[in-house]
Protein backbone atom coordinates (compact mmCIF):
# COMPACT_ATOMS: atom_id res chain seq x y z
CA UNK A 1 0.00 0.00 0.00
CA UNK A 2 1.34 3.19 -0.81
CA UNK A 3 1.71 5.43 2.40
CA UNK A 4 2.39 8.92 3.73
CA UNK A 5 2.88 10.83 6.67
CA UNK A 6 -0.33 13.34 6.01
CA UNK A 7 -2.68 13.44 3.20
CA UNK A 8 -4.42 16.30 2.98
CA UNK A 9 -7.99 15.95 1.56
CA UNK A 10 -8.70 18.98 -0.62
CA UNK A 11 -6.18 21.40 -3.31
CA UNK A 12 -8.71 24.08 -2.41
CA UNK A 13 -6.98 27.43 -0.44
CA UNK A 14 -7.59 25.17 2.97
CA UNK A 15 -5.45 21.92 1.07
CA UNK A 16 -2.76 23.96 0.06
CA UNK A 17 -2.22 26.12 2.64
CA UNK A 18 -2.17 22.93 5.04
CA UNK A 19 0.01 21.53 3.16
CA UNK A 20 2.26 24.06 2.85
CA UNK A 21 2.45 24.46 6.55
CA UNK A 22 2.63 20.98 7.65
CA UNK A 23 5.60 20.98 5.36
CA UNK A 24 7.54 23.81 6.62
CA UNK A 25 6.81 21.98 9.84
CA UNK A 26 8.95 19.75 8.97
CA UNK A 27 6.96 16.72 7.34
CA UNK A 28 7.77 16.52 3.55
CA UNK A 29 5.82 13.26 2.87
CA UNK A 30 2.92 14.76 2.19
CA UNK A 31 0.22 13.71 -0.60
CA UNK A 32 -2.77 16.62 -1.37
CA UNK A 33 -5.37 14.62 -3.16
CA UNK A 34 -7.76 16.80 -5.34
CA UNK A 35 -10.49 15.94 -7.34
CA UNK A 36 -11.05 18.91 -9.94
CA UNK A 37 -8.99 19.43 -12.58
CA UNK A 38 -6.38 21.83 -11.11
CA UNK A 39 -4.94 23.11 -7.38
CA UNK A 40 -7.09 26.10 -6.54
CA UNK A 41 -10.57 25.10 -5.25
CA UNK A 42 -13.38 27.74 -5.82
CA UNK A 43 -11.22 30.58 -6.11
CA UNK A 44 -10.60 29.47 -9.92
CA UNK A 45 -13.87 31.19 -10.95
CA UNK A 46 -13.77 33.72 -8.24
CA UNK A 47 -12.61 36.36 -10.39
CA UNK A 48 -13.77 39.30 -8.17
CA UNK A 49 -10.95 40.65 -5.75
CA UNK A 50 -10.58 41.66 -2.10
CA UNK A 51 -8.48 38.49 -1.34
CA UNK A 52 -5.76 38.57 0.22
CA UNK A 53 -5.66 41.97 2.12
CA UNK A 54 -4.81 40.26 5.43
CA UNK A 55 -2.31 37.23 4.46
CA UNK A 56 -0.49 39.06 1.89
CA UNK A 57 -1.23 42.74 1.97
CA UNK A 58 -2.56 43.60 -1.07
CA UNK A 59 -5.85 43.07 -2.92
CA UNK A 60 -5.76 40.14 -4.99
CA UNK A 61 -8.60 38.35 -7.44
CA UNK A 62 -9.44 34.35 -6.58
CA UNK A 63 -7.31 33.17 -9.21
CA UNK A 64 -4.46 35.30 -7.61
CA UNK A 65 -4.75 34.21 -4.66
CA UNK A 66 -4.76 30.90 -5.10
CA UNK A 67 -1.96 30.86 -7.66
CA UNK A 68 0.26 32.43 -4.48
CA UNK A 69 -0.33 29.03 -2.88
CA UNK A 70 -0.13 26.72 -5.72
CA UNK A 71 3.52 28.52 -6.01
CA UNK A 72 4.05 27.86 -2.72
CA UNK A 73 3.18 23.70 -3.06
CA UNK A 74 5.33 23.47 -6.53
CA UNK A 75 8.46 25.32 -4.77
CA UNK A 76 7.91 22.91 -1.87
CA UNK A 77 7.25 20.15 -4.48
CA UNK A 78 4.58 18.71 -2.61
CA UNK A 79 3.25 16.27 -4.33
CA UNK A 80 -0.78 16.62 -5.51
CA UNK A 81 -2.81 14.36 -7.91
CA UNK A 82 -5.58 15.59 -9.43
CA UNK A 83 -9.36 14.42 -10.83
CA UNK A 84 -8.92 11.87 -7.68
CA UNK A 85 -12.22 11.35 -5.61
CA UNK A 86 -11.64 10.36 -2.04
CA UNK A 87 -14.18 7.82 -1.03
CA UNK A 88 -13.39 6.44 2.40
CA UNK A 89 -11.50 7.11 5.11
CA UNK A 90 -11.20 4.21 8.37
CA UNK A 91 -8.73 3.42 11.04
CA UNK A 92 -5.75 1.22 10.73
CA UNK A 93 -4.96 -1.04 13.23
CA UNK A 94 -1.99 0.29 13.75
CA UNK A 95 -3.45 3.70 14.53
CA UNK A 96 -3.23 5.34 11.06
CA UNK A 97 -5.71 5.93 8.74
CA UNK A 98 -6.51 4.76 5.23
CA UNK A 99 -7.87 7.09 2.64
CA UNK A 100 -9.38 4.40 0.04
CA UNK A 101 -9.24 7.03 -3.41
CA UNK A 102 -10.05 6.44 -7.47
CA UNK A 103 -8.84 7.94 -10.15
CA UNK A 104 -9.14 7.17 -14.11
CA UNK A 105 -5.63 6.34 -14.31
CA UNK A 106 -5.08 3.95 -11.13
CA UNK A 107 -8.76 2.80 -10.33
CA UNK A 108 -9.39 2.50 -6.79
CA UNK A 109 -6.37 2.62 -4.76
CA UNK A 110 -5.45 2.72 -1.16
CA UNK A 111 -2.99 5.20 0.76
CA UNK A 112 -2.06 4.45 4.68
CA UNK A 113 -1.22 8.44 6.21
CA UNK A 114 -0.20 8.89 9.88
CA UNK A 115 -2.49 12.16 9.77
CA UNK A 116 -5.25 13.09 7.55
CA UNK A 117 -5.73 16.96 6.79
CA UNK A 118 -9.68 17.68 6.18
CA UNK A 119 -9.81 20.23 3.58
CA UNK A 120 -13.04 19.46 0.87
CA UNK A 121 -14.57 22.83 1.13
CA UNK A 122 -18.09 23.25 1.45
CA UNK A 123 -21.17 23.61 -1.55
CA UNK A 124 -24.02 26.20 -2.28
CA UNK A 125 -27.23 25.06 -0.49
CA UNK A 126 -29.56 23.44 -3.13
CA UNK A 127 -32.90 24.70 -4.53
CA UNK A 128 -34.36 21.16 -2.88
CA UNK A 129 -32.98 22.31 0.58
CA UNK A 130 -35.05 25.60 -0.02
CA UNK A 131 -38.23 24.17 -0.65
CA UNK A 132 -39.76 26.83 -3.52
CA UNK A 133 -43.27 25.32 -4.48
CA UNK A 134 -43.83 26.24 -8.59
CA UNK A 135 -42.61 23.86 -11.53
CA UNK A 136 -38.98 23.04 -11.99
CA UNK A 137 -37.99 25.03 -15.43
CA UNK A 138 -34.58 26.01 -16.72
CA UNK A 139 -33.42 29.29 -15.00
CA UNK A 140 -33.18 28.25 -11.82
CA UNK A 141 -29.39 28.03 -10.68
CA UNK A 142 -27.40 28.21 -7.55
CA UNK A 143 -25.02 31.65 -7.57
CA UNK A 144 -21.92 29.28 -7.77
CA UNK A 145 -23.39 27.86 -10.83
CA UNK A 146 -23.87 30.92 -12.31
CA UNK A 147 -20.25 32.16 -11.53
CA UNK A 148 -19.25 29.23 -12.82
CA UNK A 149 -20.79 29.56 -16.42
CA UNK A 150 -20.31 32.67 -16.19
CA UNK A 151 -16.50 33.09 -15.29
CA UNK A 152 -15.14 29.59 -16.85
CA UNK A 153 -17.51 28.66 -19.70
CA UNK A 154 -17.92 32.73 -21.09
CA UNK A 155 -21.76 31.61 -21.18
CA UNK A 156 -24.83 34.48 -19.57
CA UNK A 157 -26.95 32.61 -17.79
CA UNK A 158 -30.18 34.48 -18.69
CA UNK A 159 -30.86 38.60 -19.28
CA UNK A 160 -33.32 39.45 -16.47
CA UNK A 161 -32.68 38.15 -13.28
CA UNK A 162 -34.10 38.07 -9.85
CA UNK A 163 -31.10 36.70 -6.52
CA UNK A 164 -32.75 34.59 -4.29
CA UNK A 165 -30.64 35.18 -1.08
CA UNK A 166 -28.51 38.03 -0.20
CA UNK A 167 -25.40 35.45 0.68
CA UNK A 168 -21.62 36.86 -0.73
CA UNK A 169 -21.59 35.11 -4.16
CA UNK A 170 -25.23 36.20 -4.95
CA UNK A 171 -24.05 39.68 -4.47
CA UNK A 172 -20.88 39.15 -6.31
CA UNK A 173 -23.26 37.75 -9.16
CA UNK A 174 -25.89 40.51 -9.38
CA UNK A 175 -22.68 43.11 -10.07
CA UNK A 176 -21.14 40.76 -12.46
CA UNK A 177 -24.22 39.87 -14.45
CA UNK A 178 -24.94 43.83 -14.51
CA UNK A 179 -21.39 44.81 -16.31
CA UNK A 180 -22.24 42.19 -17.94
CA UNK A 181 -25.81 43.76 -19.69
CA UNK A 182 -28.21 41.59 -17.66
CA UNK A 183 -31.34 43.39 -15.67
CA UNK A 184 -30.65 42.20 -12.16
CA UNK A 185 -34.02 43.41 -10.79
CA UNK A 186 -33.86 42.84 -7.12
CA UNK A 187 -32.13 40.76 -4.63
CA UNK A 188 -34.63 39.00 -2.04
CA UNK A 189 -33.24 38.16 1.63
CA UNK A 190 -35.96 36.58 4.10
CA UNK A 191 -33.93 37.31 6.82
CA UNK A 192 -34.33 41.57 7.89
CA UNK A 193 -30.33 41.41 7.59
CA UNK A 194 -27.92 40.60 4.50
CA UNK A 195 -26.08 37.38 4.77
CA UNK A 196 -23.27 39.16 2.89
CA UNK A 197 -20.58 41.26 3.84
CA UNK A 198 -21.21 45.18 4.03
CA UNK A 199 -18.91 46.05 1.46
CA UNK A 200 -20.32 43.72 -1.05
CA UNK A 201 -23.56 45.43 -0.44
CA UNK A 202 -22.31 48.76 -0.93
CA UNK A 203 -19.89 48.00 -4.28
CA UNK A 204 -22.50 45.17 -6.07
CA UNK A 205 -25.98 46.45 -5.19
CA UNK A 206 -25.84 50.34 -4.13
CA UNK A 207 -23.17 50.77 -6.51
CA UNK A 208 -25.63 49.99 -9.67
CA UNK A 209 -28.82 50.74 -7.86
CA UNK A 210 -30.25 47.03 -7.68
CA UNK A 211 -32.74 46.68 -4.32
CA UNK A 212 -31.98 44.38 -1.67
CA UNK A 213 -35.41 43.69 -0.21
CA UNK A 214 -35.22 42.15 3.35
CA UNK A 215 -37.75 39.85 4.68
CA UNK A 216 -38.63 39.32 1.24
CA UNK A 217 -38.68 35.48 -0.72
CA UNK A 218 -39.80 34.12 -3.30
CA UNK A 219 -43.07 31.82 -3.18
CA UNK A 220 -43.80 30.98 -6.50
CA UNK A 221 -41.56 29.92 -10.02
CA UNK A 222 -43.76 30.33 -12.77
CA UNK A 223 -42.94 29.14 -16.21
CA UNK A 224 -43.18 25.93 -17.82
CA UNK A 225 -40.10 24.78 -19.79
CA UNK A 226 -37.89 28.13 -18.61
CA UNK A 227 -38.68 30.36 -16.10
CA UNK A 228 -41.30 33.13 -17.05
CA UNK A 229 -41.46 35.23 -13.77
CA UNK A 230 -41.44 34.65 -9.66
CA UNK A 231 -44.18 35.76 -6.88
CA UNK A 232 -42.02 38.06 -4.50
CA UNK A 233 -43.41 37.87 -0.94
CA UNK A 234 -42.82 39.80 2.25
CA UNK A 235 -42.43 37.73 5.03
CA UNK A 236 -43.97 38.42 9.11
CA UNK A 237 -41.68 37.80 11.68
CA UNK A 238 -42.16 33.97 12.02
CA UNK A 239 -40.70 34.18 8.06
CA UNK A 240 -44.12 33.55 7.23
CA UNK A 241 -44.99 34.65 3.28
CA UNK A 242 -47.67 37.68 3.74
CA UNK A 243 -49.78 36.35 0.55
CA UNK A 244 -51.30 40.08 0.46
CA UNK A 245 -47.84 41.60 0.05
CA UNK A 246 -46.89 39.67 -3.10
CA UNK A 247 -45.85 40.80 -6.40
CA UNK A 248 -45.29 39.00 -9.73
CA UNK A 249 -41.83 39.82 -11.01
CA UNK A 250 -40.82 39.10 -14.91
CA UNK A 251 -37.32 37.16 -15.52
CA UNK A 252 -35.74 34.51 -17.11
CA UNK A 253 -33.45 33.73 -14.37
CA UNK A 254 -33.11 32.99 -10.47
CA UNK A 255 -30.15 32.59 -9.32
CA UNK A 256 -30.17 31.13 -5.29
CA UNK A 257 -27.83 32.44 -3.09
CA UNK A 258 -28.95 31.00 0.71
CA UNK A 259 -25.95 29.62 2.34
CA UNK A 260 -23.11 27.24 1.95
CA UNK A 261 -23.18 23.96 3.86
CA UNK A 262 -19.41 22.15 4.75
CA UNK A 263 -19.47 19.35 2.38
CA UNK A 264 -19.02 16.52 5.46
CA UNK A 265 -20.08 13.34 3.69
CA UNK A 266 -16.29 11.81 3.97
CA UNK A 267 -16.08 12.92 7.56
CA UNK A 268 -19.64 11.36 8.46
CA UNK A 269 -19.04 8.00 7.08
CA UNK A 270 -15.55 8.09 9.13
CA UNK A 271 -17.44 8.16 12.01
CA UNK A 272 -16.38 11.94 12.72
CA UNK A 273 -18.55 13.22 15.07
CA UNK A 274 -20.37 16.59 13.48
CA UNK A 275 -21.43 20.31 15.31
CA UNK A 276 -25.15 20.55 14.65
CA UNK A 277 -25.33 24.28 13.63
CA UNK A 278 -21.57 24.04 11.57
CA UNK A 279 -22.52 21.15 9.74
CA UNK A 280 -18.53 20.71 9.91
CA UNK A 281 -16.66 18.41 12.26
CA UNK A 282 -16.05 19.08 16.10
CA UNK A 283 -12.48 20.16 16.65
CA UNK A 284 -10.17 21.82 19.84
CA UNK A 285 -8.17 24.65 19.16
CA UNK A 286 -5.15 22.50 16.86
CA UNK A 287 -8.66 21.70 14.57
CA UNK A 288 -7.95 18.16 15.85
CA UNK A 289 -11.22 16.32 14.80
CA UNK A 290 -12.20 13.99 17.80
CA UNK A 291 -10.45 11.30 16.00
CA UNK A 292 -6.98 11.18 16.92
CA UNK A 293 -5.13 12.35 13.71
CA UNK A 294 -7.25 13.85 11.82
CA UNK A 295 -7.26 17.62 11.20
CA UNK A 296 -10.11 19.90 9.56
CA UNK A 297 -9.62 23.30 8.56
CA UNK A 298 -11.70 25.69 6.22
CA UNK A 299 -14.73 25.64 4.72
CA UNK A 300 -15.36 22.12 5.77
CA UNK A 301 -14.86 22.78 9.28
CA UNK A 302 -17.18 25.72 9.06
CA UNK A 303 -18.16 28.41 6.45
CA UNK A 304 -15.84 31.18 6.15
CA UNK A 305 -16.62 34.87 5.35
CA UNK A 306 -12.99 35.50 3.78
CA UNK A 307 -10.39 33.39 2.31
CA UNK A 308 -7.74 34.63 4.28
CA UNK A 309 -9.10 33.20 7.11
CA UNK A 310 -9.22 29.89 5.69
CA UNK A 311 -5.73 30.07 4.88
CA UNK A 312 -4.54 31.10 8.60
CA UNK A 313 -6.82 28.12 9.78
CA UNK A 314 -5.57 25.85 7.38
CA UNK A 315 -1.66 26.65 8.46
CA UNK A 316 -2.70 25.99 12.22
CA UNK A 317 -3.99 22.64 11.04
CA UNK A 318 -1.37 21.52 8.83
CA UNK A 319 1.37 22.63 11.45
CA UNK A 320 -0.72 20.87 14.53
CA UNK A 321 -1.05 17.62 12.12
CA UNK A 322 2.78 17.48 11.33
CA UNK A 323 4.15 18.27 15.08
CA UNK A 324 1.46 15.38 15.96
CA UNK A 325 3.70 13.10 13.24
CA UNK A 326 6.84 14.45 14.26
CA UNK A 327 6.29 13.51 18.17
CA UNK A 328 5.58 9.93 16.81
CA UNK A 329 2.04 10.29 17.01
CA UNK A 330 1.32 12.02 20.25
CA UNK A 331 -0.39 14.89 20.95
CA UNK A 332 0.84 17.67 23.75
CA UNK A 333 0.58 16.99 26.90
CA UNK A 334 -3.00 17.68 27.88
CA UNK A 335 -3.63 18.79 31.38
CA UNK A 336 -7.74 19.09 31.11
CA UNK A 337 -9.97 19.52 28.35
CA UNK A 338 -12.82 21.76 28.50
CA UNK A 339 -15.74 22.46 26.11
CA UNK A 340 -16.64 25.81 24.58
CA UNK A 341 -20.16 27.12 25.07
CA UNK A 342 -22.55 29.81 23.37
CA UNK A 343 -24.48 32.58 24.86
CA UNK A 344 -26.40 35.63 24.12
CA UNK A 345 -26.83 35.74 20.17
CA UNK A 346 -23.92 33.37 19.70
CA UNK A 347 -25.11 30.74 17.47
CA UNK A 348 -21.50 28.79 17.30
CA UNK A 349 -17.88 28.86 18.07
CA UNK A 350 -14.68 26.90 16.53
CA UNK A 351 -13.03 25.68 18.62
CA UNK A 352 -16.04 23.67 20.36
CA UNK A 353 -13.45 21.77 22.34
CA UNK A 354 -10.07 23.13 24.22
CA UNK A 355 -7.29 21.31 25.95
CA UNK A 356 -5.36 23.09 28.25
CA UNK A 357 -2.18 22.08 27.54
CA UNK A 358 1.04 22.04 30.13
CA UNK A 359 2.68 24.62 28.23
CA UNK A 360 -0.39 26.52 26.64
CA UNK A 361 -0.34 28.85 23.36
CA UNK A 362 -2.70 31.56 22.84
CA UNK A 363 -5.97 30.51 21.11
CA UNK A 364 -8.54 32.21 19.44
CA UNK A 365 -12.29 31.62 19.48
CA UNK A 366 -14.22 32.47 16.45
CA UNK A 367 -18.08 32.66 16.49
CA UNK A 368 -21.03 34.15 14.91
CA UNK A 369 -23.68 35.55 16.02
CA UNK A 370 -27.71 35.18 14.65
CA UNK A 371 -29.08 38.72 15.14
CA UNK A 372 -27.42 42.17 14.56
CA UNK A 373 -26.47 43.49 17.17
CA UNK A 374 -25.30 47.12 17.87
CA UNK A 375 -22.49 48.27 20.66
CA UNK A 376 -22.37 44.77 21.33
CA UNK A 377 -20.55 43.56 24.84
CA UNK A 378 -18.25 40.55 24.00
CA UNK A 379 -17.67 38.27 26.94
CA UNK A 380 -15.86 34.96 28.06
CA UNK A 381 -16.19 33.20 31.10
CA UNK A 382 -15.02 30.67 32.83
CA UNK A 383 -17.69 30.17 35.71
CA UNK A 384 -17.58 33.02 37.65
CA UNK A 385 -14.59 34.76 36.38
CA UNK A 386 -14.65 37.30 32.98
CA UNK A 387 -11.62 35.90 31.26
CA UNK A 388 -12.29 38.79 28.77
CA UNK A 389 -15.10 41.66 27.96
CA UNK A 390 -14.55 43.76 25.19
CA UNK A 391 -17.01 46.37 23.30
CA UNK A 392 -17.66 45.79 19.05
CA UNK A 393 -19.74 48.88 17.80
CA UNK A 394 -21.50 46.29 15.41
CA UNK A 395 -21.66 42.10 15.11
CA UNK A 396 -23.58 40.59 12.47
CA UNK A 397 -24.67 36.81 10.91
CA UNK A 398 -22.63 38.01 7.73
CA UNK A 399 -19.90 38.69 9.74
CA UNK A 400 -17.09 36.19 11.57
CA UNK A 401 -15.95 37.40 14.73
CA UNK A 402 -13.20 35.90 17.07
CA UNK A 403 -11.96 36.43 20.52
CA UNK A 404 -8.32 35.78 21.42
CA UNK A 405 -7.50 33.98 24.67
CA UNK A 406 -3.84 34.45 26.08
CA UNK A 407 -1.51 31.75 27.49
CA UNK A 408 -2.55 33.69 31.04
CA UNK A 409 -6.58 33.51 30.58
CA UNK A 410 -5.75 29.82 29.60
CA UNK A 411 -3.90 29.21 32.75
CA UNK A 412 -6.50 30.56 34.82
CA UNK A 413 -9.03 28.07 32.94
CA UNK A 414 -10.91 25.37 35.35
CA UNK A 415 -14.05 24.26 33.64
CA UNK A 416 -16.44 24.90 30.65
CA UNK A 417 -15.80 28.40 28.66
CA UNK A 418 -19.30 30.80 27.89
CA UNK A 419 -18.39 33.16 25.01
CA UNK A 420 -21.27 35.55 24.62
CA UNK A 421 -22.56 38.26 23.00
CA UNK A 422 -25.26 40.51 24.36
CA UNK A 423 -26.47 44.44 23.55
CA UNK B 1 -21.28 68.90 0.09
CA UNK B 2 -21.62 71.85 1.55
CA UNK B 3 -20.21 72.71 4.47
CA UNK B 4 -21.72 71.03 7.44
CA UNK B 5 -22.98 68.32 5.84
CA UNK B 6 -22.47 65.02 6.80
CA UNK B 7 -22.46 61.43 4.64
CA UNK B 8 -22.25 57.79 6.13
CA UNK B 9 -20.79 55.40 4.08
CA UNK B 10 -19.21 51.49 4.43
CA UNK B 11 -15.98 51.59 3.56
CA UNK B 12 -15.13 48.70 0.55
CA UNK B 13 -11.44 48.63 1.11
CA UNK B 14 -11.75 45.40 3.60
CA UNK B 15 -14.02 43.21 4.62
CA UNK B 16 -14.41 44.90 8.04
CA UNK B 17 -16.11 47.15 6.06
CA UNK B 18 -16.37 50.16 8.98
CA UNK B 19 -19.41 52.83 8.99
CA UNK B 20 -17.53 56.30 8.02
CA UNK B 21 -19.13 59.44 8.72
CA UNK B 22 -17.92 62.50 5.92
CA UNK B 23 -18.35 65.74 7.50
CA UNK B 24 -17.59 69.01 5.05
CA UNK B 25 -15.66 71.50 7.19
CA UNK B 26 -14.34 74.51 6.55
CA UNK B 27 -10.68 73.06 6.45
CA UNK B 28 -11.78 70.30 3.63
CA UNK B 29 -13.66 66.84 4.11
CA UNK B 30 -13.63 65.30 7.70
CA UNK B 31 -13.72 61.38 8.19
CA UNK B 32 -14.44 59.50 11.32
CA UNK B 33 -15.09 55.67 12.27
CA UNK B 34 -12.05 54.71 10.24
CA UNK B 35 -10.02 51.77 11.87
CA UNK B 36 -7.09 52.79 9.44
CA UNK B 37 -6.09 55.12 7.39
CA UNK B 38 -7.70 54.04 3.86
CA UNK B 39 -10.98 54.38 5.21
CA UNK B 40 -10.23 57.91 5.32
CA UNK B 41 -8.63 58.30 2.17
CA UNK B 42 -11.69 56.14 0.41
CA UNK B 43 -14.55 58.47 2.03
CA UNK B 44 -12.46 61.36 0.56
CA UNK B 45 -12.95 59.40 -2.73
CA UNK B 46 -15.86 58.55 -2.86
CA UNK B 47 -16.93 62.18 -2.09
CA UNK B 48 -14.88 63.81 -5.14
CA UNK B 49 -13.79 61.11 -7.21
CA UNK B 50 -15.02 57.53 -6.46
CA UNK B 51 -13.67 54.71 -8.27
CA UNK B 52 -13.59 50.60 -8.34
CA UNK B 53 -11.27 47.60 -9.66
CA UNK B 54 -13.08 46.44 -12.68
CA UNK B 55 -12.73 42.28 -13.06
CA UNK B 56 -13.97 40.41 -16.28
CA UNK B 57 -13.06 37.89 -18.70
CA UNK B 58 -11.42 37.87 -22.27
CA UNK B 59 -11.52 35.32 -24.78
CA UNK B 60 -8.19 33.68 -25.44
CA UNK B 61 -8.34 33.31 -29.10
CA UNK B 62 -6.29 30.03 -29.67
CA UNK B 63 -7.72 28.02 -26.98
CA UNK B 64 -10.86 26.65 -27.28
CA UNK B 65 -13.60 28.00 -24.99
CA UNK B 66 -11.37 29.30 -22.64
CA UNK B 67 -11.79 32.54 -21.07
CA UNK B 68 -8.80 34.68 -18.99
CA UNK B 69 -9.85 36.59 -16.22
CA UNK B 70 -8.38 39.87 -15.58
CA UNK B 71 -8.44 43.15 -13.63
CA UNK B 72 -7.77 46.78 -14.51
CA UNK B 73 -4.31 47.19 -12.70
CA UNK B 74 -5.64 50.60 -10.77
CA UNK B 75 -9.26 51.29 -9.83
CA UNK B 76 -10.71 53.70 -12.84
CA UNK B 77 -13.79 55.62 -12.05
CA UNK B 78 -17.29 54.41 -11.31
CA UNK B 79 -18.97 55.79 -13.96
CA UNK B 80 -16.18 54.16 -16.77
CA UNK B 81 -17.24 50.92 -15.67
CA UNK B 82 -19.42 50.15 -18.45
CA UNK B 83 -17.59 51.92 -20.78
CA UNK B 84 -15.04 49.90 -19.90
CA UNK B 85 -16.63 46.54 -20.12
CA UNK B 86 -17.90 47.41 -23.39
CA UNK B 87 -14.26 47.26 -24.56
CA UNK B 88 -12.83 44.61 -22.92
CA UNK B 89 -15.73 42.29 -24.41
CA UNK B 90 -13.90 42.85 -27.93
CA UNK B 91 -10.77 41.94 -26.95
CA UNK B 92 -9.46 38.57 -27.26
CA UNK B 93 -5.55 37.33 -26.03
CA UNK B 94 -3.30 34.34 -27.30
CA UNK B 95 -2.00 32.37 -24.68
CA UNK B 96 0.14 31.42 -23.31
CA UNK B 97 -0.21 34.07 -21.30
CA UNK B 98 0.65 34.63 -17.81
CA UNK B 99 -0.85 36.56 -14.43
CA UNK B 100 0.48 40.21 -14.78
CA UNK B 101 0.73 40.41 -18.46
CA UNK B 102 -1.02 43.42 -19.72
CA UNK B 103 -3.87 42.11 -22.25
CA UNK B 104 -4.83 45.51 -22.81
CA UNK B 105 -3.20 49.25 -22.30
CA UNK B 106 -5.07 52.13 -20.78
CA UNK B 107 -8.49 51.17 -20.51
CA UNK B 108 -10.86 54.14 -21.21
CA UNK B 109 -7.69 56.11 -21.12
CA UNK B 110 -7.26 55.42 -17.28
CA UNK B 111 -5.58 52.23 -16.43
CA UNK B 112 -3.92 49.11 -17.95
CA UNK B 113 -6.41 45.50 -17.99
CA UNK B 114 -3.73 42.87 -16.59
CA UNK B 115 -4.32 39.10 -16.56
CA UNK B 116 -5.33 37.31 -13.23
CA UNK B 117 -4.66 33.92 -14.43
CA UNK B 118 -2.56 31.36 -16.03
CA UNK B 119 -3.37 30.02 -19.46
CA UNK B 120 -0.33 27.37 -20.56
S1 LIG C 1 -11.31 51.91 7.39
FE1 LIG C 1 -9.62 50.47 7.19
S2 LIG C 1 -10.24 48.79 8.54
FE2 LIG C 1 -12.10 49.98 8.17
S3 LIG C 1 -13.07 48.97 6.40
FE3 LIG C 1 -11.78 50.62 5.61
S4 LIG C 1 -9.86 49.61 5.12
FE4 LIG C 1 -10.97 48.24 6.50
Amino acid sequence: MRTCDIAVIGGGPAGMAAAVAAHDAGIKDILIIERDEGLGGILRQCIHNGFGLHRFGEELTGPEYADRYKKMVIEREIPYVVKTMVLDITKSDGGDHIVTAMNSESGVFHINAKAVVLAMGCRERSRGQLNIPGDRPAGVYSAGTAQRFMNINGEMPGKNVVILGSGDIGLIMARRMTLEGANVKMVCELMPYSGGLNRNIVQCLHDFNIPLKLSHTVSKIHGKERVEGVTVSEVDEHLRVIPEKSEYVECDTLLLSCGLLPENELTKSAGIPLDRITGGAVVNQNRRTEDKGVYSCGNVLHVHDLVDYVSEEAELAGRSAAEYVLAGKKEPECIKTVNVHNAGAVRYTVPQVVDIYKEPKDIKIYFRVGAVLNNATITVKCGEKTLLSKKKRKVAPGEMEFVLLTEKMLGEVDSDIIVSAEN
Amino acid sequence: MNIGEKREMICINCPIGCLLTAEMTGEGIKVSGNTCPRGEKYAIAEITHPTRTLTTTVKVANRDDTYLPVKTAEPISKEKLFEAMETLNSVEVNAPVKIGDVVFSRVCGEADVVATGNVD
